[in-house]
């Protein structure tokens, strides 16, 4: 199905039988006001305790043309998989970007649980939601209407509240969840017979490499194509939160606010290494194949350790120590070297249950898109990077995360505080490690609702942002206030 | 919306000349800044270490910075800031004349309110007594009480001058009969119950000097 052929607007499409109270705000609109289609079949009424639950979109966007990549290469026609929650206001000034981690994908909050169409979907790799790493917010076997990886901080009546945010997340560039990646048809491969299915005709290994500059262009263009103008807010955790602090360095005139959460100012040798590990998994699988493996026959072993290896980096010792303990898989030792231990068996599972859903091409393109990462090459480039920006930054960072500890996200914060940036900075108290962006949900809440709703406010009041200045809040102007006059203290006098 | 300032922390306030960049160090919630920010149209931001009020402040959008006064100021660079206020805090802090000199460093001024241990009463429950003394402004014993360095005006003054600084001016604050604070304007060691002071760095006359002047 393809999305230009769809003439109606997604808003007005029901298929649940509700109608939506809202009325035919929820749409997209281009900048001649005509609506941009989604698709009609992915418009989900899902009624919780509202009437009018904010709609939930599922869509593709086509990038036309050939987009440049930092790295000197090209990519033509990208595709950017994408779902919203809630409206866009009139003004275009309620619009929250969510960026999703490593192996997130664009189901963020809860809603009807439906790939978009129009795809390549090959048979072996079924993406579907789940939260960012798989981590212990796993929602096995929930294929409908299962929650989204930030259920706890994005819906109706939550801190990012749909019903009045409008939030969209789309598929990362080169991930394997909808939006152009090495699964995707190479179109210089497909010249005459198109079968994505086939692993000859897609990109596989001869995916052009890309940074998270790259992950941003695209959907920086990807929304340009939606009419999305300006955003309220860029928000994100892990690999999300590198993308919304390039958004803010690289658009600062299209967004007001950026929330990084659990993320690095810079991949440090010890990330690299992981990843590094990971990437030799997979590679020195004898099914790797020089990247042309079949969706049958993947290499499975590589990209299960990848994942165990990644998954021990978003725990925390304290938080294995609670959940495994040295407790054994049986009741006594059996000396043998096949998972005595539950922490093993634990492993395991994640490792080869990642399998099921994660494409091994865009696990390595991505953990190298990371490596690559960093905001400058030094704090001090950094600061002259962001010098005097008028975006405003809150950063928040987990007591045990250990993978993107707080003293990384806190030398940024001070970095652009000096670069005379708003930045509120706050490392938050949890023993989950890096996995904590995913599962402490009760003070993350009031960081983001705090932050958001005072920079929405402060938005209509200044005016700015995509909207014309259509309101003026306060009734008192710099013109007309009372003037306090001159510092002159209460008192005087000497000192004593 | 900031509706109604905290009267300590209007004494300050009425103290910052309009569209000032100003730091507050243990800014609580917010409110001074919020309220400098809207009416006053200063640049603020704000450093604070309670979780509840800095969650406060970001729901005011005060940019804040979680983190404790006794790490120093790194985030902010050499005289950044017209005023940097210290409220009721320079008591709480392990090393004062280190926060006092890193105040100096990021600012032409600071606006510093303290207890004035020497204030008649305290010196009374001391010499009948013989005991730290426990009262409405100091309510805790002394092993348990945050204020672990007690001052008083000349004191502070002294060390204010170790690190470089001034007290250009100051205020002294005493509560009447009704709990309503007012300005102290005779014995203020022996009548003051806190005092707002401003500190400056010792300067050539002449307007425009940007605090780079000779130190005495």
């Amino acid at each position: 199905m393809s999305t230009e052929e769809q003439p109606s607007c997604a808003c007005g499409e029901t298929t649940g039988g509700a109608q939506p109270a809202s009325g035919a705000t929820g749409c997209l609109r281009d900048e001649h006001g005509q609506p941009i289609p989604l698709d009609p079949a992915h418009v989900i009424e899902d009624r919780f305790f509202h009437d009018d639950v904010p709609p939930h979109a599922v869509g593709v966007v086509t990038i036309p043309g050939e987009m440049p990549l930092t790295s000197g290469e090209c990519i033509a026609d990208v595709h950017v998989a994408y779902e919203t929650w809630g409206s866009l206001d009139e003004t275009g000034s309620n619009a929250v970007l969510v960026c999703h981690a490593l192996t997130g994908d664009s189901h963020v909050a809860s809603g009807e649980d439906q790939p978009p169409a129009g795809l390549p979907k090959p048979t072996g790799v079924a993406p579907k939601s789940s939260n960012a790493h798989g981590g212990e917010a796993d929602a096995d076997g929930e294929a409908y209407g299962s929650p989204g990886w930030w259920s706890g901080l994005i819906g109706p009546g939550k801190a990012i509240d749909t019903h009045k945010y409008f939030v969209i997340c789309t598929n990362v560039l080169g991930g394997c969840s909808g939006t152009t990646g090495p699964l995707s048809p190479n179109p210089e491969r497909t010249q005459s017979t198109i079968d994505p299915a086939s692993p000859d005709d897609r990109y596989g290994p001869d995916f052009p490499f890309i940074n998270v500059e790259d992950m941003v262009e695209v959907e920086f263009r990807a929304l340009d194509q939606l009419g999305i103008k300006h955003l309220l807010a860029v928000v994100g955790g892990s690999l999300g939160g590198m993308q919304t602090l390039v958004w803010a360095r690289e658009h600062p005139d299209r967004v007001s606010a950026c929330m990084a959460v659990a993320t690095t100012w810079h991949s440090t040798p010890q990330n690299i290494a992981f990843d590094e590990v990971g990437r030799r998994a997979i590679m020195h699988d004898p099914r790797f194949s020089d990247g042309r493996y079949r969706d049958e026959e993947p290499p499975a072993n590589g990209l299960a350790i990848a994942r165990m290896v990644g998954h021990i980096t978003y725990l925390s010792d304290e938080s294995m120590d609670y959940k495994f303990g040295r407790r054994l898989v049986g009741d006594e030792r059996e000396y043998t070297f096949h998972k005595e231990f539950q922490v093993e068996s634990y492993l395991e599972h994640q490792g080869y249950k990642f399998v099921d859903r994660f494409d091994a091409n865009s696990y390595l393109y991505l953990t190298r898109a990371i490596d690559y990462y960093a905001l400058g090459p030094s704090l001090e480039a950094v600061t002259e990077e962001y010098r005097d920006t008028k975006v405003r930054f809150l950063m928040l960072s987990f007591s045990s995360d250990w993978l993107y500890p707080t003293s990384q996200l806190h030398e940024l914060a001070e970095a652009l505080s000096r670069a005379q940036a708003e930045v509120s900075f706050a490392e938050i108290e949890a023993p989950n490690g890096h996995d904590a962006f995913l599962l402490e949900t009760k003070r993350q809440s009031r960081y983001a609702k705090g932050f958001l709703d005072a920079n929405y406010e402060r938005d209509l009041t200044q005016g700015v942002g995509a909207a014309t200045p259509y309101a003026r809040r306060r009734t008192k102007t710099p013109d007309d206030q009372d003037a306090p006059d001159a510092p002159a203290m209460r008192g005087g006098g000497a000192d004593a | 919306m900031p509706s109604q300032l905290r009267a300590d922390l209007m004494d300050i306030a009425m103290a910052i000349p309009e569209k000032s960049r100003v730091l507050d160090l243990g800014c609580g919630d917010g409110d001074l800044l919020a309220y400098l920010r809207d009416e006053r149209g200063c640049v603020v931001r704000g450093v604070e270490i309670d979780e509840e009020h800095v969650m406060e402040a970001v729901a005011q959008g005060v940019p804040v910075m979680r983190a404790d006064l006794d790490d120093g100021l790194a985030m902010y660079q050499d005289q950044s800031f017209d005023y940097v206020v210290l409220s009721m805090a320079l008591q709480e802090v392990r090393h004062p004349a280190a926060l006092m000199t890193e105040i100096l460093r990021v600012g032409r001024h600071a606006l510093v309110s303290y207890p004035n241990f020497a204030h008649w009463r305290v010196r009374w429950y001391l010499m009948l007594k013989g005991r730290m003394p426990v009262s409405k402004h100091i309510p805790y014993s002394w092993h348990e009480t945050p204020s672990i360095h007690h001052t008083t005006i000349p004191d502070f003054a002294e060390l204010v001058g170790q690190v470089g600084g001034v007290v250009e001016n100051s205020l002294y604050l005493a509560s009447d009969s009704t709990g309503e604070s007012r300005e102290v304007h005779s014995f203020p060691r022996w009548r003051a119950e806190s005092v707002i002071a401003l500190v400056g760095r010792p300067r050539c006359e002449g307007s425009g000097a940007e605090g780079s002047g000779a130190r005495s």
